[in-house]
């Protein structure tokens, strides 16, 4: 078996026991991007020499005898809106295109203590708003399973790295489905963790009271194992909760037996496409067959999720990206006379449509005289969504819906309508706004093999639940597979 | 719902973003389009229902104030657009 075909939990394993070296691993994966990044563009940057010198860091560890960490000699990309301390951290925006993280985000430092190499920066919709990766202001980034078609946003190049197994682990930020929708159009694992259980602190700021960041995998096993490292409590962010974090991969083999499934009916409706219901329906069957017990539930604020979502996250965004301002760090125009044009013309010149949609839409549902409409308001159906969910989750461990409405779309298709684009998140968005854990597994193949995403949603810090539904779907299934082509 | 360009120009000056004039004109649109979308909420009665502040329910944390030193000053500043010594450099502000 190559490298690429081995999980990340085997080739941390024969790091360890000097079956392998770090170098070797490092050396295979940048041997494949080499030859398929070119078509994917799934990476914005990939500094070669910092990814063997951590290499050789854990192999000489090894070699001294010392612990090498759990994720001893595994490659992990990561998402571009992440600092890492001496490498660009560009968000794929113009007004950071240049901007050198000088330090790492507490992720980061788990991931160095932990073993793992670094592994490039990936592409992603700028400032991570955008459902198709096709917003960076960098290029698009390709599906693995069709380059004509997305692979999902905002996370793309993370989703499209580990789908086409150019990385076996990424990490990418979830605001809205940014995780889980690419996973699911991609055909791999991906997890957002419940809000508060990962730290916040060196991921740049989108919408604050939705962002998380989490794990792609080409198993569960493996989410588990990086949700594991990355998870826990830190000073630097005081939205993360102060609980112990489960050995993930040690709770995830209880198998389905007597789980109780709950189906939230408004996310099965007329109209939706045939092939995505079919594949979720049969994953539905495979639960039953596991001895799960299978409930209808109903969360009747369902379809109020998008507009709170666009009333919410754009005012968040509106504020976070307030920063921006050609001062301290990123772009600057060359044609400002006073202050007032610097920040204007800086901004104009560096940010690209849709982050300057989302900050005018956030600008004015925070303007005076419209806060009680908009912002208030929103937050107060955000209530009526996680009362949904509370009320659900009295009688059910997990819910069960598809991840997107459709398999992944063709590039170019929505790019000219906002809302269309919007509506590609509709299953994804209630679960940030309720601030639950939800994973997105593969589930099937449309007949155009395109890959099928179920999203499994649980309460808040039940990941292991979510990830032991996920891993009895998996044990039970053959729907991992590397795209055509690029095995 | 629909904008004026008035409307947009406002909004485009307190989020200090200076836009040209196609980009006015589409904002106007795309924005009325995602307004209306929005006006959904209005059909929830939401008297007597709490605002969601947090999620997870979490007392407030608060900590010792006391000064760190980061370690990389030099990295900040080499990021800096414009700069004298360790100060970032603006355009004159007071005339």
């Amino acid at each position: 078996m190559t490298l690429h075909e081995t999980t990340a939990r085997e080739i941390a394993g024969q790091v360890r026991s000097k079956n392998t070296s770090a170098r070797k691993v490092a050396e295979h994966f940048l041997s494949r991007t080499r030859k398929h990044d070119k078509t994917l563009k799934a990476f914005l940057s990939l500094d070669e020499e910092a990814v063997l010198a951590q290499a050789e860091a854990v192999d000489e560890r090894i070699v001294s005898g010392k612990e090498a960490g759990p994720l001893a000699g595994v490659p992990v990309a990561i998402k571009d809106n992440m600092c890492v301390r001496g490498q660009r951290t560009t968000c794929a925006s113009k007004i950071l295109e240049n901007y050198v993280a000088p330090y790492d985000g507490t992720v980061i430092e788990k991931l160095r203590r932990a073993g793992a190499v670094l592994f490039g920066k990936t592409n992603l919709d700028e400032f991570a708003m955008g459902s198709s990766t096709e917003n960076s202001g960098f290029g698009a980034t390709c599906n693995p399973w069709d380059p004509s078609r997305v692979p999902g946003g905002s996370s793309g190049g993370s989703a499209a790295a580990v789908a086409a197994r150019l990385a076996p682990l990424a990490l990418g930020s979830d605001t809205g489905g940014s995780i889980r929708q690419p996973a699911g159009l991609c055909g791999v694992v991906g997890l957002k963790p419940t809000y508060g259980r990962v730290s916040r602190f060196g991921l740049v700021a989108f919408a604050s009271s939705l962002d998380q960041i989490g794990p792609f995998a080409w198993n569960v096993e493996d989410a588990a194992l990086l949700l594991s490292v990355i998870s826990g409590y830190d000073p630097k962010d005081s939205t993360s909760i102060d609980k112990p974090v489960p050995d993930y991969l040690s709770t995830i083999a209880g198998g389905a037996k007597g789980l109780r499934i709950g189906l939230p009916k408004e996310y099965f409706i007329e109209g939706m496409d045939p092939e995505v219901e079919k594949a979720v329906r049969g994953a539905v069957k495979t639960f039953e067959k596991l001895g799960a017990t299978v409930t209808d539930v109903s969360l009747p604020h369902t379809d109020a999720g998008l507009s709170v979502y666009y009333v919410l996250a754009p005012s968040e965004a509106s504020s976070n990206l307030a920063r921006f301002d050609g001062v301290r760090y990123g772009r600057r125009t060359a044609k400002a006379g006073n202050l007032l044009e610097l920040y204007e013309r800086s901004r104009a010149e560096g940010f690209g449509p849709e982050v300057k949609r989302r900050i005018m839409l956030g600008t004015y549902a925070l303007s005076s005289g419209y806060y009680d409409a908009y912002y208030l308001k929103a937050q107060k159906v955000r209530t009526l969504i996680r009362r949904d969910f509370e009320k659900a989750f009295e009688a059910v461990d997990v819910l069960l819906t598809p991840t997107s409405p459709t398999p992944a779309f063709k590039a170019g298709e929505k790019a000219d309508d906002p809302l269309q684009m919007y509506l590609s998140d509709v299953f994804t968005i209630s679960c940030n706004l309720a601030g639950l854990p939800g994973l997105s597994i593969p589930c099937g193949f449309s007949a155009g093999n395109l890959p099928i995403g179920l999203q499994i949603l649980g309460r808040p810090f039940e990941e292991d639940r979510v990830l032991g539904a996920a891993r009895a779907f998996e044990s039970a299934t053959d729907f991992s597979r590397v795209p055509g082509g690029l095995i | 719902m629909s904008l004026t360009d008035q409307d947009v120009n406002h909004v485009a000056r307190l989020a200090r973003l200076s836009l040209t004039d196609e980009e006015r004109d589409r904002m106007r649109t795309q924005l009325g389009k995602i307004l209306d979308h929005i006006a959904a909420l209005n059909k929830y009665d939401v008297t007597d229902v709490p605002p969601t502040s947090h999620v997870v329910a979490q007392p407030n944390t608060g900590r010792e104030d006391e000064p760190r030193v980061f370690d990389n000053i030099e990295g900040i500043l080499a990021g800096a657009p414009d700069k004298e010594d360790v100060f970032f450099k603006v355009p004159k502000v007071i005339e």
